[in-house]
Order: C-alpha cells, then sequence, then structure tokens
C-alpha cells in the first residue's frame, strides 16, 4: 500500500513545524505503522485518506502528532547512566544540598515515564531518611503524560529491565497491567512540554536528562534545545544526555564534561547567561 | 557463554535457543527439572539458567530448591521465565533463590535486559557498567 509522497511531504512538514522532529526520506513506512491504527480506528480507508482528513482535522492532527512522537524506552534503559546516577551524582548531591535536602530532576522527553520512575525508585532506596526529591516528567505527547500520570503499564513493557526484586517492591498487579506504588508516583510530577518551545516556569535543576530525543532534531535545534536547558541547571548539577548522542552539540563555553565510568556528565560552566537570559 | 534452558514445551526451548544465540550464548536443554538436575550433576556449567515454572517430574520451583541445597551450585544464575504472573508467584520464585523473572511472552530484547541485570554480557550491550 505505502503512503503517497504528497502524504508523506505534508507529515514531514508538520512535523517539522511542529515538534522540529525531522521525518526524512526513508521514513514512509514509520509514518504508515504509526498512523495504520487511527487510520482504522477513524473509518478511513487506508493512510492516504486519514493523512488527507489530518489536514482539516484539529483533533485527528494532535492524534497524529503525538502517534509519531511516541518512542520505545525501558526501565533503566542503558543500565550504566543509573549506575552513575547511584554511585557518583547522588551522593555528591546529597553532600551538597545538605541544607535543602530535596532534590530537584527534569526527565524531558520522558515518553511513558519509565525513565521517571527509574529514578524515583533508586530514590527511593538511596535518598537519606528525611529527604524529598521531585522529578519533572515532560514530553510533547498528551497521550504519554496521561500515562506517566495513570502509572500504569502492560506485562510487555514491565519485561524490559526492571528488575523483579523492585518490580515486587514497587507494583500491584491491576488485571493483566502493573500499577505504580502511590509512594513512587507521589516523587513525579507529569506535564505536557514542547523542548523547542520556551521553557516556562521551570526552576532549576540539580539533575536534567534528555535522552533518546536530541537524535530527531537538526543541528540548530539540538543546540537552541541545550542552550536553554543550560539556564535551568543548577551551577553545580548536571546534564545527561542519551547513549547514542554526542557531546558535539554541547557549547564547550557552556558546558565542561567528565566521566563517570563510560558515562559523560556534562556541566554547566556559566551561569552569568542564565541571570541575563532571566531562565526562560 | 553457555545456558541452561529449562523448559517442557519443545517449541519454547526452541525460541529461547534461538534468542540466546542471537546474543551470543550456546544452550544446553533439558525437559524438566530432573533432567536439568542430571546434567549439573553430569557436569555442565551453565553462566544462567532459564527456568520455566510448570513441568513434569520435577517444576522449576523444585528445581531452584534443588540446586540452592547444594554449596558446590549455589554460584548458578537462575532466571524464571514462565507464564505465571502473579506477584505471590514471583515473591516465591525469588524467595526460593531465582535471582531474576521474566514472564512469557517475552522479546529478544526483554531477554538481553534480563542478562545484563544479571551482569551478563550480551551481543547487544553497547555500553560497559560503570
Amino acid at each position: 500500500m505505502g503512503v503517497s509522497t504528497a502524504s508523506f511531504d505534508y507529515i514531514a512538514a508538520l512535523m517539522q513545524r511542529e515538534t522540529s522532529m525531522l521525518y526524512g526520506a526513508g521514513k514512509e513506512y514509520l509514518v504508515e505503522a504509526r498512523l495504520l491504527p487511527l487510520a482504522r480506528e477513524a473509518g478511513a480507508a487506508d493512510v492516504d485518506t486519514y493523512i488527507d482528513r489530518v489536514r482539516t482535522d484539529t483533533a485527528e492532527r494532535a492524534r497524529t502528532i503525538d502517534a509519531l512522537t511516541i518512542n520505545e524506552t525501558s526501565w533503566f534503559r542503558d543500565n550504566a547512566p543509573y549506575q552513575a546516577f547511584t554511585q557518583r551524582i547522588l551522593p555528591e548531591l546529597i553532600t551538597a544540598r545538605a541544607t535543602r535536602r530535596h532534590l530537584r530532576i527534569w526527565s524531558a522527553a520522558c515518553s511513558s515515564g519509565q525513565e521517571a520512575y527509574s529514578l524515583a525508585m533508586l530514590l527511593d532506596e538511596h535518598l537519606p531518611a528525611g529527604w524529598t526529591a521531585e522529578i519533572l516528567a515532560t514530553d510533547i505527547s498528551h497521550a504519554m503524560i496521561e500515562r506517566v500520570r495513570a502509572g500504569r503499564y502492560s506485562q510487555v513493557e514491565m519485561n524490559r529491565g526492571l528488575p523483579a526484586p523492585l518490580l515486587v517492591k514497587h507494583f500491584t498487579r491491576d488485571g493483566r497491567d502493573w500499577t505504580i506504588s502511590p509512594r513512587i508516583r507521589s516523587m513525579v510530577r507529569p506535564r505536557q512540554m514542547n523542548l523547542c518551545t520556551p521553557f516556562v516556569g521551570l526552576p532549576t535543576f540539580d539533575l536534567v536528562l534528555v535522552r533518546n530525543v536530541l537524535i530527531y532534531f537538526d543541528v540548530d535545534v539540538k543546540r537552541d534545545v541545550l542552550r536553554r536547558v543550560h539556564r535551568h541547571v543548577a551551577p553545580d548539577g548536571y546534564l545527561m544526555l542519551g547513549s547514542t548522542e554526542t557531546s558535539f552539540d554541547l557549547d564547550p563555553q557552556e558546558w565542561s564534561r567528565e566521566l563517570a565510568g563510560t558515562v559523560p556528565l556534562h556541566r554547566p560552566l556559566s551561569h552569568s547567561l542564565a541571570t541575563a537570559a532571566g531562565g526562560s | 557463554m553457555l545456558a541452561l534452558v529449562v523448559d517442557d514445551s519443545r517449541t519454547m526451548r526452541t525460541i529461547l535457543r534461538r534468542t540466546l544465540r542471537s546474543l551470543g550464548y550456546d544452550t544446553v536443554e533439558a525437559q524438566h527439572g530432573a533432567e536439568a538436575l542430571a546434567l549439573l550433576e553430569a557436569g555442565v556449567s551453565p553462566d544462567v539458567c532459564l527456568i520455566d515454572w510448570n513441568m513434569p517430574v520435577l517444576d522449576g520451583l523444585g528445581f531452584i530448591h534443588a540446586v540452592k541445597q547444594r554449596p558446590d551450585w549455589r554460584h548458578f544464575v537462575l532466571m524464571m521465565v514462565t507464564s505465571e504472573a502473579e506477584t505471590s508467584a514471583i515473591v516465591r520464585a525469588l524467595a526460593a533463590g531465582a535471582h531474576e523473572y521474566l514472564v512469557k511472552p517475552f522479546t529478544t530484547d526483554a531477554i538481553a535486559e534480563k542478562l545484563q541485570i544479571l551482569g551478563l554480557p550480551t551481543h547487544r550491550q553497547d555500553e560497559v557498567p560503570a
């Protein structure tokens, strides 16, 4: 069947305009695979017919954008960054925040929330008594943010990288799904947000994770996002990128790079810029 | 690397054999817990055991109990791979000595990630733990 060139070009332009995500030639199969279920639900004969409707139907357009921004994720994805978190970042922050006894973390492009909840489970285990933490979990997809809010996962999702002792400790079986405990869920604050638009009302964070999302942006957008993220990382805080993302797009005048084992950690160098920019 | 696959379903053993091979593991197979114990007695020394729960002769939980009773076998890494998905079943398996637990059906990625949790290498492992 396939997607016509005109339909694909329309979707590629829509995605770049609304999300800055690049859908280049060769991604036709992905558009078809993601939109076919929506086309069937909408009663359209095929994906091309559905895309014709998307051109004029705002609700279907929003659903299309949601479907095309959802990415695969797993618990404790890549493993090593979480070891760096517990062995290096967390001990340092516990020393540095001894007065405040509160940590602020931002999981940007959080998808269905596994990254944010993985961190919350580690904080539950490793934070000293009397400490609190808040993890802001943002994603461009409204549907994903609702999933984070629900904290409910299928068995297939639970199989992906979640150690069995943590499953038993923090999840309750609910029909064929699993629901995360209220204690872990209370640490995570879900919020719909587009990384490519100004960050409104965000505080400064002790750790920001922008993992496996920059790969979808062109160089200018990547650099713009990272420049704006810089204003929201505490002077002694950290930025972590995904294992497939290099630090090539980080301005060396704004970030220093160090290694925790094999995991690159990025620290903001100058905060005079952030103050001047008003932290927007 | 060597994996011992203990499952009474030939189809499931084939799926696991192919999955594990794609991750860099050779396999030896047993149709139930007693056959698996015989393999260990004969000197087979797997890096990981993937064990079904419900099997004839000796079930997966019985196999784990038997392994844990032998001091010279306590180092074996044990992972349940079963369709038993209730919390109580997972708790029982962990209490008996299983190190990990995977619910069927599974994907190759799910097996790979469980092996990584257990500190075992896979071809897909793209990062060395810090």
